[in-house]
């Protein structure tokens, strides 16, 4: 549905046919090239599409962002430099794999702390339930203890 | 029969209040013990299916009818849609969606009310006053933001069409099911609530919630699978999960209703974990609510075709808050009250289950922090960035696969005091096997990364650990007696491993098509015929015969013929599409696929190029539908296990006295 919505955004952008995704035209003649291009487009985005890696917009702008990457890498920049540069012209937002800087690192870390308190709590219910003293048996509610009580009496 | 949407408008708003009695009466009944406000509760369960049943009927009506009268329908709807998409139409749209929704709420609430005559009184007339409340909530937002019966003063003679998009038989009926999915959750959510407010939970409420729980999850499992494969043939991609905000809004549930499944049978079976159970209740269907939310109001822009309105957004946003905000309070003010009683060892199967709501509780929040935090890092630290497939990959899957790692041992041990040498010693083999599978693979694929083979053992292990657990639990004595038995088993004991298998098919197939995908994109000219480069069994020779024109009833397709050979033997004559939907105004991709058990041929036309052919993209995509068979195969477990007598049994236990022949409980 997400490409439903790229669709749309694009058709009202453009207001013309869609470009296409990655197209032939588009493909560099030598192949360890074009591999470390399509390694790169998966961690850019489509600026004008939600979630969409640049080679499979169908957006014009992806298209930019595609030959740029390889124009990039032919004119010899490494993977780094041409995220870099692209990160340079279009903007943090451009990068599907966010960076660990700054207030991003609790991106990162909340997983594995969250992990870490979860086995904490967890491991500490579980030791705790290993040898209860008393075995805390349920008891009967003030109303159950009303029935039993009425039964009794019968 | 002109006045039949102003008949559904009137039923809803009948409905409105019919669930507005129905939250205040039985619960005063419940707290005053006065039976006769309590009986109020399930007539009027009834009363208010039926009136949103007719009122969405109404709707519906409207849609094939094509009454461009109705807004709604004018902008959803076209005189040449087929009538499939007329009536699937009518959940395509913000109003008609939340119609379904609150639809599905009351059938769960009136099925809880018509199956639930052997809980205690006040425990039914408080569940189905809380399940009331959801619905007020939600009927009031229909009427009073979202009315999908408004009229046009001077209506149109044909209306905008539904989203093209829409239009097709995967995405039809994948927003129903994960309606039922969602709303199912809505039980449990009402259980832990008339749970804490009569301050008591017992085995027999375990034993109430999950089946209820169980009939959501594998609704959201169904729902989460089909659009899921909607994407993989309609993108033009091939892709089967994108980790959108949205589909993060399905996941997030299906998570932690997952976790909830396995939780509740804790409390059923050792009376332990009901703090923890009734909170994932509530969270679970929090998300639920989250989810909706998230679609709902675009607020992460995940522009989701249809609704995007912030005034709605701050409405569900409200109701969501309410909820989940109202049980957490009473939860914190309740759970304490309710204290565990089973003792057991650090090695037992309550742990192991312990550890499988850990890991599946922090990955869930894993997707939570990684969905909402675009929102957060604009709000509060003023960066614009984007939180995509990379970081989920790197930050959801160690949580997948330590799951799976402990998952087959953790279903063999026993429960209170376990020794794990015993549980692991009918899994050696499987073990073994798995390594060896695994070793195979990546003796064979040379050359590429450890994922694939990473992939293949976990998922053997897990596929063959629930074979393992489903034979070890025929006992002993000769192979055809153990047969017998096995037939004879409960269907909890073949739902727990169906279900567990699927979870291992739906992993063979993610690692197989992640993996080794092998993909060509190329320029082919009409009549051309060239070879898709890939390894042994999966090198294919495509001919492009010929690219037509082709109207459909609605749209404008233009056709290729392609024919898939292997050698010199045709395999497979495929016709990809690009169709254009004049009256929708947009384009949509139709990819040809060769199904197949071992592989799918996927193939795209593009654009026609200046020398006179035709961009063509194949795909050979290995394993593609292992991922949602094994999804099926899940949603069958979770039928299977519906299916088990101990349900109906025990359900039946307060009124007689216990079927003789009852399976014992483990």
């Amino acid at each position: 549905m997400i490409r439903a919505a790229c669709f749309a955004l694009v058709l009202a952008a453009s207001g013309a046919s869609p470009a296409g995704a990655l197209s032939p035209d588009e493909l560099l003649d030598d192949p360890a090239l074009e591999e470390r291009a399509r390694e790169i487009s998966s961690q850019l985005r489509c600026m004008v599409c939600r979630n969409e890696a640049i080679d499979e917009s169908n957006a014009d702008l992806a298209r930019d962002m595609r030959l740029l990457v390889r124009e990039r890498l032919v004119a010899g920049d490494s993977d780094e430099e041409v995220i870099d540069f692209v990160v340079e012209r279009y903007g943090e937002y451009a990068l599907l794999r966010p960076t660990t800087e700054g207030a991003n690192i609790i991106l990162w870390v909340a997983g594995p702390a969250m992990l870490l308190v979860a086995l904490g709590i967890g491991g500490g219910f579980v030791w705790s339930r290993r040898r209860s003293p008393a075995r805390t048996e349920e008891a009967l509610s003030a109303e159950e203890q009303t029935r039993l009580d009425a039964l009794l009496n019968e | 029969m002109r006045m039949i949407a102003e008949f559904g408008h009137f039923a809803l708003i009948l409905a409105a209040c019919v669930a507005l009695v129905q939250m205040i009466v039985p619960l005063i009944g419940a707290q005053r013990r006065w039976a006769g406000w309590m009986a109020v509760a399930e007539p009027a369960a009834t009363a208010q299916f039926i009136l949103v049943a007719a009122s969405f009927a109404a709707l519906t009506w409207a849609f094939v009818t094509s009454d461009f009268s109705l807004r709604l329908v004018t902008l959803n709807s076209h005189s040449a849609k087929p009538m499939l998409y007329k009536i699937t139409g009518v959940w395509g749209n913000h109003e008609g969606s939340l119609l379904l929704w609150v639809l599905i709420l009351a059938l769960f609430g009136a099925s809880a009310a018509w199956f639930g005559g052997n809980l205690k009184p006040t425990l039914r007339a408080r569940v189905l006053a809380v399940q009331a409340s959801v619905g007020v909530a939600f009927y009031a937002f229909i009427l009073l933001t979202s009315n999908p019966f408004l009229r046009l003063e001077s209506p149109p003679l044909d209306g905008q069409d539904l989203n093209p998009l829409l239009q097709d038989p995967g995405l039809a009926f994948h927003p129903p099911f994960l309606y039922l999915g969602y709303v199912g959750l809505s039980m449990a959510f009402s259980f832990a609530v008339a749970a804490l407010i009569e301050g008591r939970v017992d085995a027999a409420w375990g034993r109430w919630v999950r089946p209820w729980t169980l009939a959501a999850w594998l609704f959201l499992t169904i729902g989460i699978a089909l659009g899921s494969w909607w994407a993989y043939y309609e993108l033009g991609w091939g892709g089967f999960w994108f980790w959108d905000p949205v589909e993060n809004a399905s996941f997030m549930p299906w998570l932690l209703a997952a976790a909830l499944l396995h939780c509740a049978i804790v409390v059923e079976k050792r009376e332990a974990l009901k703090n923890w159970t009734i909170l994932l209740a509530i969270l679970a269907f929090g998300f639920s609510l989250i989810g909706t939310f998230i679609v709902r109001s675009g607020v992460l822009t995940s522009v989701h075709a249809f609704a995007n309105d912030p005034e709605r957004g701050v409405y569900i946003l409200a109701i969501t808050g309410l909820f989940v905000g109202g049980a957490l309070t009473l939860y914190a003010a309740r759970a304490s009250a309710m204290e565990a009683k089973g003792v057991f060892g650090v090695v037992s199967r309550e742990s192991a289950l312990v550890a499988n709501n850990i890991l599946l509780a922090v990955s869930c929040f894993v997707v939570f922090v990684g969905t909402i935090w675009p929102l957060v890092a604009e709000l509060a630290f003023d960066r614009k960035l984007s939180v995509g497939p990379p970081f989920f990959d790197a930050a959801f899957t160690p949580f997948m696969v330590a799951l799976m790692i402990l998952l087959p041992v953790g279903g063999m041990l026993p429960w209170k005091r376990a020794r794990l040498g015993r549980a692991m010693q009918p899994l050696w083999g499987v073990l073994a096997l798995a390594l060896a599978a695994g070793g195979l693979t990546w003796a064979i694929q040379t050359g590429q990364s450890l994922l694939a083979p990473l992939g293949m053992t976990l998922a053997l292990w897990v596929i063959g650990g629930a074979a393992v657990d489903l034979w070890s639990r025929s006992g002993k004595g000769a192979p055809q007696e153990r047969l017998r038995r096995l037939r004879a088993l409960p269907g909890g004991d073949w739902g727990k491993s169906i279900a567990h298998a699927g979870l291992g098919i739906t992993a063979l197939g993610v690692a197989g098509l992640t993996q080794w995908e092998v993909e060509d994109i190329r320029v082919a000219q009409p009549g051309e015929r060239y070879t898709v480069e890939a390894f042994g069994p999966w090198q294919y020779d495509v001919r492009l015969n010929a690219v037509n024109e082709v109207e459909g009833p609605n749209y404008i397709s233009t056709m290729a013929s392609i024919d898939v050979f292997r050698g010199d033997r045709q395999i497979a004559h495929l016709e990809p599409e690009k169709r254009v939907y004049p009256v929708a105004g947009m384009p949509t991709t139709e990819a040809a696929i060769d199904n197949g058990i071992l592989r799918d041929v996927y193939i795209v036309i593009g654009d026609p190029q200046a020398n006179g052919g035709w961009a063509v993209r194949t795909y050979i995509k290995p394993l593609a539908n292992w991922i949602w068979a094994g999804c099926i195969v899940m949603a069958i477990g979770g039928m299977v296990s519906l299916s088990d007598r101990r349900y109906r049994v025990a359900a039946g236990a307060r009124k007689a006295a216990p079927a003789p022949e009852g399976v014992p409980a483990e």
